[in-house]
């Protein structure tokens, strides 16, 4: 599999997934707080 | 006093301006401009001359923009970095930050040097540094994704729900 970071289509991408997935994180520990 | 946490704001953005502007240099810009350089044998005017001094604002900014940050958070520094609560949305921005920030001193900056010739290493060892510095830096790129998310984020509870 290729590394997403070799690509700077790749990296962009990932950092928007991840911050799709911190942004439930964040959600999350508001939430419980 | 009111005026620090105004100050160590406007501190904060214009380094952190300087740091991910130099980074998105070296990412868009630099990477593919080395590449096309080296083909024409014209890398040294980038590798002499660009390279080191964008690489010293580069650190150095990155630093100031740390420090600032951390200035800003003041008593709050502790409940952001246990993501305390509401404060979670900026502790995730100032984790984000310090990983760049350890990522920047600790891989980039000392494969870099090897790289430049500021530190002797064979070409072997070059080749090495310099795939550890290019995924360091798209490392940093990525994550620099977030970060400015939930730095400008945080300013919009609305969209946690609280």
């Amino acid at each position: 599999m290729k590394n997403p970071l070799d690509s700077l289509w790749g990296t962009v991408i990932t950092g928007l997934l991840l911050t799709i997935v911190l942004y439930f994180v964040a959600q999350k520990l508001v939430v419980l707080a | 006093m009111d005026y620090l946490p105004a100050i160590a704001r406007w501190l904060h953005f214009m380094a952190g301006v300087m740091w991910i502007g130099l980074l998105y240099y070296f990412n868009f810009v630099q990477v593919a401009a080395l590449k096309a350089a080296a083909a024409d044998s014209t890398a040294a005017g980038i590798t002499k001359h660009v390279a080191p001094s964008a690489l010293f604002y580069f650190r150095w900014s990155a630093l100031v923009t740390w420090l600032a940050g951390a200035a800003l958070l003041g008593g709050n520094f502790a409940a952001a970095f246990t993501l305390n609560g509401s404060y979670a949305v900026i502790g995730i921005g100032a984790w984000l930050g310090t990983i760049m920030l350890l990522n920047v001193w600790g891989i980039i900056w000392p494969n870099q040097k090897k790289i430049l010739g500021f530190k002797p290493a064979t070409d072997e060892e070059k080749v090495k540094a310099r795939r550890i510095a290019f995924l360091a830096s798209r490392t940093n790129t990525m994550l620099s994704i977030p970060l400015l998310f939930f730095m400008a984020a945080g300013a919009h509870s609305a969209i946690y729900g609280f």
